[in-house]
Protein backbone atom coordinates (compact mmCIF):
# COMPACT_ATOMS: atom_id res chain seq x y z
CA UNK A 1 0.00 0.00 0.00
CA UNK A 2 1.52 3.78 -1.19
CA UNK A 3 2.01 5.96 1.78
CA UNK A 4 -0.64 8.72 2.16
CA UNK A 5 0.58 12.30 -0.26
CA UNK A 6 0.87 13.57 3.14
CA UNK A 7 2.90 11.13 4.12
CA UNK A 8 5.37 11.12 1.01
CA UNK A 9 6.06 14.51 1.95
CA UNK A 10 7.06 13.77 4.66
CA UNK A 11 9.22 10.77 4.14
CA UNK A 12 10.93 12.91 1.34
CA UNK A 13 11.81 15.70 3.24
CA UNK A 14 13.05 12.40 5.99
CA UNK A 15 15.03 11.07 3.43
CA UNK A 16 16.98 14.61 2.15
CA UNK A 17 17.42 15.76 5.40
CA UNK A 18 18.10 12.96 8.19
CA UNK A 19 19.42 10.25 5.68
CA UNK A 20 21.32 13.55 3.85
CA UNK A 21 23.31 13.29 7.42
CA UNK A 22 25.09 10.79 6.75
CA UNK A 23 24.82 9.88 3.12
CA UNK A 24 24.95 14.06 1.88
CA UNK A 25 22.09 16.32 0.96
CA UNK A 26 22.05 15.44 -2.97
CA UNK A 27 22.60 11.86 -1.61
CA UNK A 28 26.11 11.64 -3.39
CA UNK A 29 27.50 9.70 -0.53
CA UNK A 30 29.08 11.13 2.70
CA UNK A 31 30.05 8.88 5.90
CA UNK A 32 27.31 6.27 4.43
CA UNK A 33 26.83 5.76 0.64
CA UNK A 34 26.28 7.75 -2.14
CA UNK A 35 22.18 6.85 -2.89
CA UNK A 36 21.94 8.76 -6.33
CA UNK A 37 19.75 5.92 -8.87
CA UNK A 38 23.03 5.45 -11.09
CA UNK A 39 24.14 4.02 -7.35
CA UNK A 40 21.34 2.00 -6.84
CA UNK A 41 20.92 0.56 -10.22
CA UNK A 42 20.66 -3.03 -10.43
CA UNK A 43 20.31 -3.55 -6.71
CA UNK A 44 17.35 -5.81 -5.14
CA UNK A 45 14.92 -3.63 -3.75
CA UNK A 46 14.18 -5.75 -1.11
CA UNK A 47 17.86 -6.16 0.50
CA UNK A 48 17.75 -2.35 0.11
CA UNK A 49 14.53 -2.22 1.86
CA UNK A 50 16.05 -4.41 4.71
CA UNK A 51 18.77 -1.92 4.85
CA UNK A 52 16.78 0.83 5.65
CA UNK A 53 14.69 -1.20 7.84
CA UNK A 54 16.93 -2.92 10.30
CA UNK A 55 20.75 -1.48 9.20
CA UNK A 56 23.66 -3.17 8.48
CA UNK A 57 25.69 -4.24 11.15
CA UNK A 58 29.44 -3.53 11.63
CA UNK A 59 28.49 -0.76 9.90
CA UNK A 60 27.23 2.84 10.80
CA UNK A 61 24.33 2.35 9.50
CA UNK A 62 21.13 1.91 12.06
CA UNK A 63 17.89 0.08 11.92
CA UNK A 64 14.81 2.53 10.87
CA UNK A 65 12.27 0.40 12.09
CA UNK A 66 11.23 2.24 14.91
CA UNK A 67 10.54 4.85 12.46
CA UNK A 68 8.98 3.81 9.13
CA UNK A 69 6.57 0.49 8.54
CA UNK A 70 7.99 -2.51 5.90
CA UNK A 71 5.84 -0.25 2.83
CA UNK A 72 7.45 2.91 3.63
CA UNK A 73 10.79 1.80 3.69
CA UNK A 74 9.46 0.28 0.25
CA UNK A 75 8.38 3.36 -1.32
CA UNK A 76 11.84 4.65 -0.05
CA UNK A 77 13.73 2.44 -2.38
CA UNK A 78 11.66 3.00 -5.39
CA UNK A 79 11.68 6.44 -4.86
CA UNK A 80 15.23 6.36 -4.38
CA UNK A 81 16.47 3.48 -7.73
CA UNK A 82 13.90 7.01 -9.55
CA UNK A 83 15.80 9.34 -8.57
CA UNK A 84 14.66 11.36 -5.66
CA UNK A 85 12.37 14.21 -7.09
CA UNK B 1 21.64 73.46 24.90
CA UNK B 2 20.26 70.98 23.03
CA UNK B 3 19.86 72.59 19.33
CA UNK B 4 23.72 73.00 19.18
CA UNK B 5 24.05 69.21 19.61
CA UNK B 6 22.52 68.21 16.53
CA UNK B 7 24.40 69.83 14.02
CA UNK B 8 27.53 67.44 15.08
CA UNK B 9 25.01 64.56 15.41
CA UNK B 10 23.55 64.63 11.67
CA UNK B 11 27.63 65.13 10.35
CA UNK B 12 28.63 62.03 12.00
CA UNK B 13 25.09 60.53 11.02
CA UNK B 14 26.06 61.43 7.04
CA UNK B 15 29.82 60.38 7.47
CA UNK B 16 28.96 57.28 8.64
CA UNK B 17 26.28 56.82 5.68
CA UNK B 18 29.16 57.80 3.45
CA UNK B 19 31.61 55.00 4.29
CA UNK B 20 28.35 52.84 4.44
CA UNK B 21 28.36 53.01 0.44
CA UNK B 22 31.85 52.30 0.36
CA UNK B 23 33.14 49.60 2.72
CA UNK B 24 31.71 49.59 6.36
CA UNK B 25 33.57 50.57 8.85
CA UNK B 26 33.11 48.23 11.65
CA UNK B 27 34.64 45.07 13.60
CA UNK B 28 34.37 41.97 13.02
CA UNK B 29 34.28 40.39 16.62
CA UNK B 30 30.60 39.77 17.13
CA UNK B 31 29.73 38.79 13.47
CA UNK B 32 28.90 35.01 12.57
CA UNK B 33 27.94 32.86 10.10
CA UNK B 34 24.92 30.48 10.19
CA UNK B 35 24.76 27.73 7.49
CA UNK B 36 21.09 27.54 5.48
CA UNK B 37 22.58 23.72 4.03
CA UNK B 38 19.51 23.17 1.95
CA UNK B 39 19.80 26.51 0.06
CA UNK B 40 23.37 26.60 -0.07
CA UNK B 41 23.37 29.47 1.79
CA UNK B 42 24.84 31.22 4.70
CA UNK B 43 23.77 34.12 6.42
CA UNK B 44 26.32 36.77 7.97
CA UNK B 45 24.74 37.73 11.31
CA UNK B 46 25.75 40.19 13.96
CA UNK B 47 25.72 39.27 17.80
CA UNK B 48 25.65 42.41 19.53
CA UNK B 49 21.97 43.34 18.13
CA UNK B 50 21.19 39.92 17.38
CA UNK B 51 20.59 40.76 14.06
CA UNK B 52 21.03 39.20 10.09
CA UNK B 53 23.39 41.25 8.50
CA UNK B 54 22.74 39.45 4.92
CA UNK B 55 23.01 36.48 2.92
CA UNK B 56 25.50 34.83 0.76
CA UNK B 57 24.44 32.33 -2.00
CA UNK B 58 25.90 30.17 -4.30
CA UNK B 59 28.04 27.97 -2.01
CA UNK B 60 26.86 24.43 -3.25
CA UNK B 61 25.75 21.54 -1.04
CA UNK B 62 26.02 22.63 2.65
CA UNK B 63 24.92 19.24 4.55
CA UNK B 64 27.58 19.48 7.30
CA UNK B 65 29.37 22.25 6.44
CA UNK B 66 31.80 23.65 8.66
CA UNK B 67 33.54 26.87 8.62
CA UNK B 68 37.17 28.31 9.80
CA UNK B 69 38.16 31.65 10.29
CA UNK B 70 40.86 34.14 9.17
CA UNK B 71 42.73 35.57 12.56
CA UNK B 72 41.36 39.08 11.61
CA UNK B 73 38.45 37.72 11.64
CA UNK B 74 37.70 39.29 8.69
CA UNK B 75 37.14 35.97 6.20
CA UNK B 76 35.26 32.66 6.73
CA UNK B 77 36.12 29.49 5.18
CA UNK B 78 33.32 27.29 4.56
CA UNK B 79 33.82 23.28 3.86
CA UNK B 80 31.05 22.04 2.23
CA UNK B 81 29.97 18.53 1.18
CA UNK B 82 30.42 18.53 -2.55
CA UNK B 83 34.02 19.66 -1.78
CA UNK B 84 33.89 22.96 -2.29
CA UNK B 85 36.06 24.89 -0.15
CA UNK B 86 34.61 29.00 0.04
CA UNK B 87 36.11 32.28 1.32
CA UNK B 88 33.97 34.73 2.71
CA UNK B 89 34.56 38.07 3.13
CA UNK B 90 31.88 38.76 6.24
CA UNK B 91 32.52 43.21 5.80
CA UNK B 92 31.93 43.13 1.72
CA UNK B 93 29.53 40.19 2.19
CA UNK B 94 30.71 38.42 -0.81
CA UNK B 95 32.65 35.43 -2.08
CA UNK B 96 36.44 36.40 -2.37
CA UNK B 97 37.60 32.54 -4.26
CA UNK B 98 35.45 28.88 -4.16
CA UNK B 99 37.50 26.01 -5.53
CA UNK B 100 35.87 22.24 -5.75
CA UNK B 101 39.13 20.61 -3.95
CA UNK B 102 37.52 17.32 -4.01
CA UNK B 103 34.26 15.19 -4.24
CA UNK B 104 33.19 14.96 -1.08
CA UNK B 105 34.49 17.20 2.28
CA UNK B 106 34.06 16.33 5.82
CA UNK B 107 35.63 19.70 7.61
CA UNK B 108 38.36 21.38 7.50
CA UNK B 109 41.10 23.67 9.61
CA UNK B 110 43.07 27.02 9.49
CA UNK B 111 47.05 26.68 10.91
CA UNK B 112 48.06 28.17 13.87
CA UNK B 113 49.99 30.93 11.99
CA UNK B 114 46.93 31.24 9.70
CA UNK B 115 48.44 30.70 6.32
CA UNK B 116 46.95 27.51 5.61
CA UNK B 117 43.59 25.93 5.54
CA UNK B 118 43.34 22.21 5.51
CA UNK B 119 40.27 20.59 4.28
CA UNK B 120 39.65 16.56 5.25
CA UNK B 121 37.80 14.57 2.82
CA UNK B 122 35.99 11.31 2.12
CA UNK B 123 36.24 10.97 -1.48
CA UNK B 124 38.83 10.45 -2.97
CA UNK B 125 39.97 10.58 0.78
CA UNK B 126 42.82 12.30 2.15
CA UNK B 127 43.88 16.22 3.41
CA UNK B 128 44.68 19.03 0.90
CA UNK B 129 46.49 22.10 2.42
CA UNK B 130 45.74 25.36 0.44
CA UNK B 131 47.24 29.01 0.40
CA UNK B 132 44.37 30.42 3.40
CA UNK B 133 44.95 34.12 1.31
CA UNK B 134 44.73 32.33 -2.40
CA UNK B 135 43.28 29.00 -2.08
CA UNK B 136 45.86 27.92 -4.18
CA UNK B 137 46.77 23.95 -3.83
CA UNK B 138 50.05 23.83 -1.32
CA UNK B 139 50.15 20.16 -0.16
CA UNK B 140 47.94 17.08 -0.99
CA UNK B 141 48.00 14.09 1.45
CA UNK B 142 46.63 11.27 -0.03
CA UNK B 143 44.84 8.82 2.68
CA UNK B 144 45.96 5.41 1.45
CA UNK B 145 47.36 3.31 4.09
CA UNK B 146 50.39 0.34 4.06
CA UNK B 147 48.43 -1.61 1.62
CA UNK B 148 47.13 1.44 -0.60
CA UNK B 149 43.71 1.33 0.26
CA UNK B 150 42.31 5.11 0.99
CA UNK B 151 40.26 6.39 3.84
CA UNK B 152 37.82 8.72 4.29
CA UNK B 153 39.70 11.54 6.78
CA UNK B 154 37.65 12.58 9.72
CA UNK B 155 38.53 14.83 13.23
CA UNK B 156 40.44 17.18 11.36
CA UNK B 157 41.93 19.44 13.38
CA UNK B 158 45.29 22.26 13.69
CA UNK B 159 47.71 21.94 16.75
CA UNK B 160 50.44 24.39 17.97
CA UNK B 161 53.59 23.97 15.44
CA UNK B 162 51.38 24.59 12.58
CA UNK B 163 50.15 21.20 12.56
CA UNK B 164 47.25 19.78 11.32
CA UNK B 165 45.84 16.34 13.38
CA UNK B 166 43.31 13.93 11.01
CA UNK B 167 42.15 10.48 11.46
CA UNK B 168 41.65 7.39 9.16
CA UNK B 169 38.45 6.11 9.59
CA UNK B 170 38.46 2.71 7.29
CA UNK B 171 42.57 2.57 8.49
CA UNK B 172 42.08 3.19 12.02
CA UNK B 173 45.20 5.36 11.74
CA UNK B 174 46.28 8.91 13.27
CA UNK B 175 48.38 11.59 11.33
CA UNK B 176 49.90 14.25 12.08
CA UNK B 177 51.03 16.74 9.40
CA UNK B 178 53.63 19.18 10.34
CA UNK B 179 53.80 22.30 8.15
CA UNK B 180 56.70 24.04 9.99
CA UNK B 181 58.83 21.59 8.59
CA UNK B 182 62.29 21.79 7.00
CA UNK B 183 60.88 20.55 3.76
CA UNK B 184 57.54 22.20 3.82
CA UNK B 185 55.84 19.29 5.54
CA UNK B 186 56.14 16.15 7.13
CA UNK B 187 53.82 13.60 8.14
CA UNK B 188 53.76 11.21 11.16
CA UNK B 189 51.59 8.77 10.95
CA UNK B 190 50.26 6.43 14.12
CA UNK B 191 48.82 3.20 13.08
CA UNK B 192 46.23 0.73 14.85
CA UNK B 193 44.87 3.63 16.90
CA UNK B 194 41.63 1.44 17.47
CA UNK B 195 38.73 0.18 14.54
CA UNK B 196 36.61 3.32 13.00
CA UNK B 197 37.63 6.33 14.30
CA UNK B 198 34.37 8.66 13.53
CA UNK B 199 35.54 11.82 15.07
CA UNK B 200 37.63 13.55 16.86
CA UNK B 201 38.99 16.49 19.22
CA UNK B 202 42.11 18.23 20.65
CA UNK B 203 41.40 20.29 23.98
CA UNK B 204 41.95 23.90 23.54
CA UNK B 205 45.20 23.89 24.65
CA UNK B 206 46.09 21.62 21.70
CA UNK B 207 47.72 18.90 24.17
CA UNK B 208 45.59 16.08 23.67
CA UNK B 209 44.28 14.97 20.79
CA UNK B 210 41.02 12.52 21.08
CA UNK B 211 39.81 10.33 18.88
CA UNK B 212 36.36 8.86 19.12
CA UNK B 213 36.07 5.15 18.23
CA UNK B 214 32.80 3.38 16.52
CA UNK B 215 33.97 -0.12 16.25
CA UNK B 216 35.08 -0.67 19.82
CA UNK B 217 35.40 0.27 23.15
CA UNK B 218 37.34 3.33 23.82
CA UNK B 219 38.73 6.42 22.85
CA UNK B 220 42.25 7.12 21.29
CA UNK B 221 44.52 9.81 22.81
CA UNK B 222 47.53 11.21 21.14
CA UNK B 223 49.49 13.44 23.75
CA UNK B 224 50.80 16.07 21.60
CA UNK B 225 53.39 17.51 23.85
CA UNK B 226 54.72 13.61 24.08
CA UNK B 227 54.52 12.20 20.54
CA UNK B 228 56.63 9.63 21.29
CA UNK B 229 54.47 7.61 23.95
CA UNK B 230 52.16 6.98 20.54
CA UNK B 231 48.10 6.55 20.75
CA UNK B 232 46.95 4.89 23.94
CA UNK B 233 43.36 3.84 24.46
CA UNK B 234 41.77 5.28 27.41
CA UNK B 235 38.19 4.25 28.60
CA UNK B 236 37.28 1.57 27.61
CA UNK B 237 34.06 0.84 28.35
CA UNK B 238 32.88 4.19 26.62
CA UNK B 239 31.03 3.86 22.76
CA UNK B 240 29.96 0.43 22.02
CA UNK B 241 29.25 -2.47 24.69
CA UNK B 242 26.54 -2.08 27.28
CA UNK B 243 22.93 -1.85 25.63
CA UNK B 244 24.12 -0.02 23.11
CA UNK B 245 20.81 1.85 21.26
CA UNK B 246 21.01 2.23 17.33
CA UNK B 247 22.67 5.49 16.64
CA UNK B 248 20.81 7.48 14.60
CA UNK B 249 23.22 10.48 14.08
CA UNK B 250 27.01 10.42 15.01
CA UNK B 251 28.14 12.67 17.70
CA UNK B 252 29.98 15.30 16.83
CA UNK B 253 33.18 15.34 19.37
CA UNK B 254 34.09 19.08 18.18
CA UNK B 255 32.08 20.71 21.05
CA UNK B 256 33.33 18.13 24.06
CA UNK B 257 33.16 19.92 26.77
CA UNK B 258 36.71 20.23 28.95
CA UNK B 259 35.99 21.94 32.08
CA UNK B 260 39.22 22.05 33.89
CA UNK B 261 40.26 18.78 34.75
CA UNK B 262 37.38 16.85 33.62
CA UNK B 263 35.73 16.45 29.95
CA UNK B 264 31.92 16.02 29.13
CA UNK B 265 31.76 13.91 26.74
CA UNK B 266 28.65 12.16 24.56
CA UNK B 267 28.41 8.43 24.45
CA UNK B 268 27.84 6.61 21.81
CA UNK B 269 24.37 4.90 21.09
CA UNK B 270 23.39 5.86 25.07
CA UNK B 271 21.41 8.50 26.79
CA UNK B 272 24.23 9.39 28.64
CA UNK B 273 26.97 11.99 28.59
CA UNK B 274 30.40 10.76 30.41
CA UNK B 275 32.88 12.78 32.89
CA UNK B 276 36.15 11.64 32.38
CA UNK B 277 38.50 12.90 34.64
CA UNK B 278 41.94 14.07 32.55
CA UNK B 279 44.77 13.56 35.01
CA UNK B 280 44.26 9.29 34.73
CA UNK B 281 41.79 9.31 31.81
CA UNK B 282 39.37 6.95 33.58
CA UNK B 283 35.55 7.59 34.00
CA UNK B 284 34.20 9.30 36.54
CA UNK B 285 31.02 9.91 36.04
CA UNK B 286 28.30 9.51 34.25
CA UNK B 287 25.11 12.01 33.73
CA UNK B 288 21.87 10.41 31.96
CA UNK B 289 20.01 12.63 29.90
CA UNK B 290 17.39 12.78 27.44
CA UNK B 291 18.26 10.99 24.39
CA UNK B 292 21.67 10.47 22.72
CA UNK B 293 23.97 13.10 22.83
CA UNK B 294 25.08 14.55 19.20
CA UNK B 295 27.14 18.06 20.35
CA UNK B 296 27.93 18.21 24.20
CA UNK B 297 29.48 21.71 24.24
CA UNK B 298 30.45 24.06 27.23
CA UNK B 299 29.85 27.66 27.94
CA UNK B 300 32.83 29.84 27.87
CA UNK B 301 33.16 29.54 31.70
CA UNK B 302 33.19 26.00 31.66
CA UNK B 303 29.96 26.18 34.06
CA UNK B 304 27.33 25.07 31.92
CA UNK B 305 27.13 22.36 29.95
CA UNK B 306 24.75 22.38 26.63
CA UNK B 307 23.71 19.10 24.68
CA UNK B 308 21.89 18.16 21.57
CA UNK B 309 20.28 14.68 20.61
CA UNK B 310 19.90 12.40 18.04
CA UNK B 311 16.58 11.36 16.37
CA UNK B 312 13.77 10.78 17.74
CA UNK B 313 14.81 13.43 20.70
CA UNK B 314 16.21 15.90 18.60
CA UNK B 315 13.48 18.48 19.66
CA UNK B 316 15.21 19.12 22.75
CA UNK B 317 18.42 20.91 24.19
CA UNK B 318 19.52 19.99 27.97
CA UNK B 319 21.72 22.22 30.17
CA UNK B 320 23.94 20.85 32.95
CA UNK B 321 25.17 22.38 35.47
CA UNK B 322 28.84 21.14 35.45
CA UNK B 323 29.91 21.08 39.37
CA UNK B 324 26.66 19.37 40.48
CA UNK B 325 26.32 17.58 37.54
CA UNK B 326 22.54 17.99 37.30
CA UNK B 327 20.27 18.59 34.54
CA UNK B 328 18.98 22.60 35.39
CA UNK B 329 16.78 22.86 32.38
CA UNK B 330 15.30 21.34 29.55
CA UNK B 331 14.27 23.54 26.40
CA UNK B 332 12.17 22.45 24.17
CA UNK B 333 12.89 25.18 20.81
CA UNK B 334 11.45 23.04 18.08
CA UNK B 335 12.13 19.81 15.41
CA UNK B 336 15.72 18.91 14.62
CA UNK B 337 18.19 21.05 17.00
CA UNK B 338 21.12 20.47 14.95
CA UNK B 339 23.93 22.86 16.54
CA UNK B 340 24.30 25.51 19.32
CA UNK B 341 26.98 28.32 19.49
CA UNK B 342 27.83 30.47 22.39
CA UNK B 343 28.40 33.94 22.15
CA UNK B 344 32.27 34.87 23.13
CA UNK B 345 31.47 35.45 26.72
CA UNK B 346 28.77 33.15 26.93
CA UNK B 347 25.65 35.43 28.37
CA UNK B 348 23.96 33.81 25.02
CA UNK B 349 23.45 30.91 22.92
CA UNK B 350 22.70 30.76 19.12
CA UNK B 351 20.15 27.38 18.72
CA UNK B 352 19.62 26.32 14.96
CA UNK B 353 16.30 24.47 14.53
CA UNK B 354 16.14 22.89 11.32
CA UNK B 355 12.50 22.21 10.91
CA UNK B 356 11.59 25.49 12.09
CA UNK B 357 13.37 27.60 9.68
CA UNK B 358 14.67 29.59 12.61
CA UNK B 359 17.88 30.50 15.27
CA UNK B 360 17.08 30.85 18.75
CA UNK B 361 18.96 32.93 20.93
CA UNK B 362 18.73 32.61 24.42
CA UNK B 363 20.31 33.90 27.98
CA UNK B 364 22.42 31.24 29.64
CA UNK B 365 21.61 32.84 32.59
CA UNK B 366 17.62 32.66 33.06
CA UNK B 367 16.99 30.25 30.03
CA UNK B 368 14.43 33.32 28.91
CA UNK B 369 14.32 33.03 24.60
CA UNK B 370 15.39 36.65 23.55
CA UNK B 371 14.79 36.29 20.27
CA UNK B 372 13.97 34.25 17.10
CA UNK B 373 15.16 35.19 13.27
CA UNK B 374 14.23 33.01 10.41
CA UNK B 375 16.41 30.79 8.94
CA UNK B 376 16.47 28.64 5.35
CA UNK B 377 16.74 24.84 7.27
CA UNK B 378 19.82 26.44 9.65
CA UNK B 379 22.51 23.95 11.06
CA UNK B 380 25.32 24.72 11.90
CA UNK B 381 26.55 28.83 13.60
CA UNK B 382 29.66 30.05 14.34
CA UNK B 383 30.85 33.10 15.33
CA UNK B 384 34.36 35.00 14.52
CA UNK B 385 36.16 34.21 18.08
CA UNK B 386 36.75 30.74 16.98
CA UNK B 387 39.24 32.31 14.69
CA UNK B 388 41.68 32.36 17.42
CA UNK B 389 40.80 29.04 19.34
CA UNK B 390 43.00 25.90 18.51
CA UNK B 391 41.07 23.55 17.26
CA UNK B 392 38.08 25.21 15.65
Amino acid sequence: MLPSAARQTELLYFVRQDCGSCHGLRLEGGLGVPLTAAALKGKPAESLRDTILYGRSGTTMPPWNPFLTEAEAGWIVQMLQKGLP
Amino acid sequence: MRRYLILPLLIALFSLAGCAATLPQRGTGDLGVVIERATGSIQVVGTTNRTRLGQITGLGDLSHASVNYSRDERYAYVFGRDGGLTKVDLLEMRIVKRVIQSGNSIGGAISQDGRFVAASNYTPGGVRIFNAETLDLVADIPSADRAGKSSKVVGLVDAPGNRFVFSLFEAGEIWVADMSAPSGLAVTKFEHIGKDPYDAMITADGRYYLAGLFGEDGLALLDMWNMEAGVKRVLNGYGKGEQQLPVYKMPHLEGWAATGNELLVPAVGRHEVLVIGMNNWKEVGRIPVHGQPVFVVARPDNRQVWVNFALPHNDTVQVIDVPSRTIIKTLKPGKAVLHMEFTPRGEQVWISVRDEDRVEVYDTGTFAKIKELPASKPSGIFFTPRAHRTGL
